[in-house]
């Protein structure tokens, strides 16, 4: 196992300006069209203006877009080197957000770092796929399909979880739990073994329930009969609904929708973009913004299987299910699918941490992309 | 390598797989966004057009009400108001206590205002304040960034100029209650009023006009952000025109001062009454605005009862004006003849009573006329004695007594007319005869409202069966012009009674006037004096006590009835004063003056107008010679 071919005769060694031009660039410009999206609708929140939102959610989309273009051009085994690193810099971040938090004001979930707020929950979201590729690509075929592999694996999973958990972050969590377990799946494990733990799951349900709070129940109570308390809890989803079914099938133009432009949708500029989309634009318009969420994700999907090695196609196509779990549980919410968990749009919504978690996510599949031909050994980066 | 090729394709079918399940999701999305937006769209597009669109309502703009000169008797004022919407305010307390420091809040209106913010739904707005002065509103207004909850609005609010002289007739307004609030949506705006009392309440439908709608778009705080076309107008109130003669109404009220009485002035031909006082009044004013405890207080428990109508809702024994009335029925039952004489010497015994006249040491000899002039009771108990009470009742119902005239005010009363079938209907007895005696002088049972009495002394003069009316036009409308039959009595009969009434006011009469000019307005009348006590055989043989000397709620009501002038009646009046002793002495005067002051406006109005016909004439013609 000599270096030669490690780095076969693909080897990908380029200069900067090249590599930036064999940018898979059909991504990244449906990433810019999802952004420019967002841009329009905090335009039509703010009654028509650019400030205070639209103006600025342009230039995060800048920052995050130079971000996402450096990940894109460092070379895969860097980032496979940086996988459990990255995982353990998520903990610490988690700890120490729970100790500043445990110091200073309560429920704390981000850090300040001058120019913006990270939070370390949503940096997890991809430092828990990274660290679950990286392991599984270790792993061959067999190996992969033992239930030993699982030990390590779910270490991986449910240290972050807990700790996200208490802050407390219900929603995040259980997003770090299906990504991983997008991976797992993907990795190879026997399918029965997502059979039962569904059903452990389903059972654990009513178990789970004590250990809600107080807010969470509320929810959950809210989902599932929204006109309970039209006024109180309800009145979000409510509204919600009233937006999305009277934007009819084109909506009723930009600036127009009556159930935004008069503040009767609640978080219109977070959780609650996706209402004033549909509202504004109709089915047709909402629809559209659908598949271009699709488009973008399935590519991320078809990049993980034109991979040839593990980690990339891990790394890209669990990075892809987990942004559709963002993005289907945020419009779920708004349409009355599933309870008000308090996820954003990630690239539409108004706020910072969602779409960087997207552009990052994004950078690395460009990563995979660009090196779909690099060979990994299993166990190391071979970068010694 | 194999291995790698297992691993390979296991991610490849397995990725495709959740491919799958996303697109499966997604059009899931659709799918649930398709039944929203299609499907029930036309549901939702309501439920936010329902959201946004509120319908406001525009308050009509009141009738006025004039009198028949066409002077105002109750107007629509500029008033300010302040409401607290209790939703919107953060700190209750705290607002409630920035405004006492701009406008004085007291105790009880602040207790008042807490209990009211108890009982409604908080996004109701309560009433703090209203008709404030322009400088304490405006000082609200600037103080409103710092107040939240609070709302100023300026609106029309009923004023009452003559509030006192008129305040029995027109009523006065005050907030719906609650049982009337599902009769229009504006009785859920704040600070609106309705018709409480009297005319107000009456021709309250009238009145109020017909609310007007705006379409405004709201925002999610109610706030308005624009008016949707198109607006309906409200339509303001008809006006409401009195043949009230508000200079009339107010020398009535002061001449009846602070007694405790009634007084009605009608116009004999057409019934229309002049004047309609009540006195001691209140200010209607003080109800638009919540009267307050202490006032009410007193108005309930003043012993004149200020808040009675006495002209409608009084109840009296008529006394000797009733005489005329007796004397016409025993005419035309030929119990007497108008040579009839009877002698009077102070004192006829009948059963085991003795009953007396007013006139001690007695009359003397007199025939019909004389006794009527004279106010004899000896000369009518003799009559009695010989005449039936239903005769007496029958000819008493043919004037008007025991009538309900719905003239429009609050709490007419239709008296009591007592005869046989009366007797035997409430007390199970036989009519007595000596009862009749005291019918025959207007005592007994017989009760009578000073309205009652009017109608009465309009009747006789007029020979017609006229019928009073208060409103001249409403709903716009004028009231149909009245046409009335002859009263089915001998014309003989009502030209004794009232030759009897001249000679009520003619040297020897009871109402006799010697100050009074040659030249004014020749007068009838009659006067009564009302027991409201029984007298003692012990008192009478001591000396019956002076009026003056007993409490004022046992002396004699006052009472008198009048037309004027003889020849061709024109104006009526009754006017009864509640324990004011003689009818000859209080009520007279009063009377004359009132028939004298009527007479006056109204010759001094007819030179203005045929002065202004004149004028109007030459204008004419000039302009025909232009």
């Amino acid at each position: 196992m000599g270096t030669t071919r490690m780095f076969g005769p693909r080897r990908v060694d380029k200069s900067l300006v090249q590599r930036l031009l064999g940018l898979n660039w059909g991504i990244v410009f449906l990433n810019i069209l999802i952004a420019c999206v967002g841009f329009a609708i905090l335009y039509s929140v703010a009654g028509g203006e650019w400030d205070p939102w639209a103006s600025t959610q342009a230039v995060r989309f800048g920052g995050a877009f130079v971000l996402m273009l450096v990940i894109a051009v460092i070379d895969i085994r860097y980032w496979m080197a940086f996988a459990y690193p990255a995982w353990g810099i998520g903990i610490a971040l988690l700890v120490l957000v729970e100790v500043m938090g445990a110091v200073g004001m309560g429920g704390q979930r981000w850090l300040d770092i001058g120019f913006m707020r990270i939070q370390p929950s949503e940096l997890m979201k991809i430092a828990v796929v990274l660290a679950l590729a990286r392991y599984f690509h270790g792993r061959n075929y067999s190996q992969s399909r033992s239930l030993r592999s699982l030990v390590i694996p779910l270490v991986l999973i449910f240290l972050p979880v807990a700790l996200v958990v208490i802050q407390p972050d219900l929603g995040t969590g259980i997003m770090i739990i299906a990504g991983g377990a997008a991976v797992i799946f993907l990795a190879g494990l026997p399918s029965w073994l997502f059979v039962v733990c569904f059903l452990g799951v389903a059972a654990a349900v009513p178990v789970g329930w004590q250990f809600l709070r107080d807010y969470q129940k509320d929810r959950v109570l809210t989902f599932l009969n929204p006109e309970s308390d039209p006024l109180g809890a309800g009145y979000q989803i409510t509204q919600s609904k009233i937006a999305l079914g009277s934007g009819g099938m084109t909506g009723k133009g930009f600036l127009e929708g009556t159930q935004s432009q008069l503040n009767f949708l609640p978080e219109m500029k977070t959780d609650f973009i996706f209402t004033v989309l549909a509202e504004e634009f109709g089915l047709v318009g909402a629809v559209s913004v659908l598949a271009l969420y699709g488009i973008v994700l399935t590519y991320g999907l078809l990049i993980g299987i034109g991979c040839r090695n593990q980690f990339g196609r891990l790394l890209a196509a669990g990075l892809s299910i987990s942004l559709f779990l963002y993005v289907f549980i945020n419009v779920a919410m708004v349409m009355g699918l599933m309870p008000v968990v308090g996820v954003p749009l990630p690239m539409i919504s108004y706020g910072g941490s969602a779409m960087l978690t997207w552009m990052i996510a994004y950078g690395l599949i460009l990563s995979v992309a660009t090196h779909r031909h690099v060979t990994l050994a299993p166990k190391g980066s071979g970068l010694g | 390598m194999a291995r790698e090729g297992l691993r390979y394709q296991t991610f490849s079918r397995r990725a495709l797989l959740l491919a799958g399940a996303q697109g499966l999701a997604l059009t899931a999305l659709g799918g649930r966004l398709y039944y929203l937006s299609i499907i029930e769209g036309d549901k939702y597009k309501l439920r936010a057009d329902r959201n946004r669109i509120s319908i406001r309502w525009i308050v009509p703009e009141r009738g006025e009400i004039f009198d028949r000169l066409g002077k105002t008797l109750a107007v629509n004022r500029q008033d300010f108001r302040v409401f607290l919407i209790p939703e919107q305010a953060r700190d209750l307390a705290g607002t409630l206590a920035r405004l006492g420091r701009v406008i004085k809040l007291d105790e009880r209106r602040l207790s008042r205002v807490q209990r009211q913010i108890k009982r409604q739904r908080k996004f109701m707005p309560v009433t703090i304040a209203q008709g404030l002065d322009w400088k304490t509103f405006a000082e609200v207004n600037v103080d409103m960034p710092d107040l939240p909850g609070v709302v100023t609005d300026s609106g029309l609010s009923r004023f009452y100029p003559h509030g006192n002289e008129i305040a029995h007739l027109i009523g006065y307004m005050a907030s719906p209650q609650e049982d009337e609030m599902p009769g229009s949506p504006l009785f859920q705006l704040p600070g609106f009023k309705v018709g409480r009392q009297g005319l107000e309440r009456r021709y309250e439908d009238s009145l109020r006009g017909t609310a007007g709608t705006r379409r405004v778009e709201v925002n999610a705080v109610g706030r308005e952000i624009r008016e949707l076309p198109p607006r309906q107008d409200a339509v303001s109130g008809n006006s409401l025109h009195l043949a009230i003669d508000l200079d009339l109404q107010q020398f009535v009220m002061q001449r009846l001062g602070e007694e405790a009485a009634g007084a009605v002035v009608m116009d004999v031909k057409t019934g229309e009454i002049l004047t309609l006082a009540s006195t001691p009044s209140f200010d209607p004013n003080e109800f638009t605005n919540g009267i307050s405890q202490e006032n009410w207080q007193a108005l309930l428990q003043d012993p004149r009862k200020p808040l009675i109508n006495k002209a409608v809702a009084g109840l009296y024994p008529p006394g000797s004006t009733f005489k005329p009335i007796v004397a016409m029925a025993a005419l035309e039952a030929g119990v007497v003849k108008p040579e009839t004489e009877h002698y009077c010497n102070g004192a006829l015994p009948f059963g085991d009573h003795t009953f007396h006249c007013w006139q001690k040491r007695g009359h003397g000899k007199l025939d019909l006329l004389g006794a009527l002039s004279k106010s004899c009771d000896i000369y009518f108990y003799k009559v009695a004695q010989e005449l039936d009470i239903d005769r007496i009742a029958d000819m008493a119902r043919r004037f008007g007594v025991g009538d309900v005239f719905d003239i429009g005010v609050d709490g007419e009363k239709e008296g009591l007319v007592p005869d046989r079938e009366w007797k035997r209907r409430t007390q199970r007895d036989i009519w007595h005869a000596g009862e009749t005696l005291n019918v025959s002088i207007g005592q007994g049972a017989l009760l009578m409202t000073p309205l009652q009495l009017a109608v009465m002394t309009a009747r006789l003069a007029s020979g017609y069966s006229v019928w009073p009316s208060l409103v001249r036009s409403a709903d716009g409308q004028d009231a149909a012009p009245n046409a009335f039959l002859p009263m089915d009595v001998n014309p003989l009969y009502m030209q004794l009674a009232r030759r009897g009434m001249e000679m009520v006011m003619e040297v020897g009469g009871t109402a006799h006037d010697y100050r009074r000019r040659k030249s004014a307005a020749t007068q009838a009348g009659k006067t009564g004096t009302a027991q409201v006590r029984r007298i003692t055989k012990a008192e009478r043989q001591t000396g019956v006590i002076d009026n003056k000397e007993l409490p004022w709620a046992q002396r004699d009501h006052a009472l008198f009835i009048g037309y004027t002038p003889t020849e061709k009646p024109e104006i009526a009046v009754s006017i009864l004063v509640q324990h004011g002793g003689g009818g000859s002495s209080t009520a007279a005067p009063i009377g004359r003056a009132i028939m004298d002051k009527a007479l006056e406006l109204r010759e001094s109005r007819a030179a203005a107008e045929a002065a202004s016909k004149a004028a109007a004439m030459q204008a004419t013609v000039q302009e025909g010679q232009d």
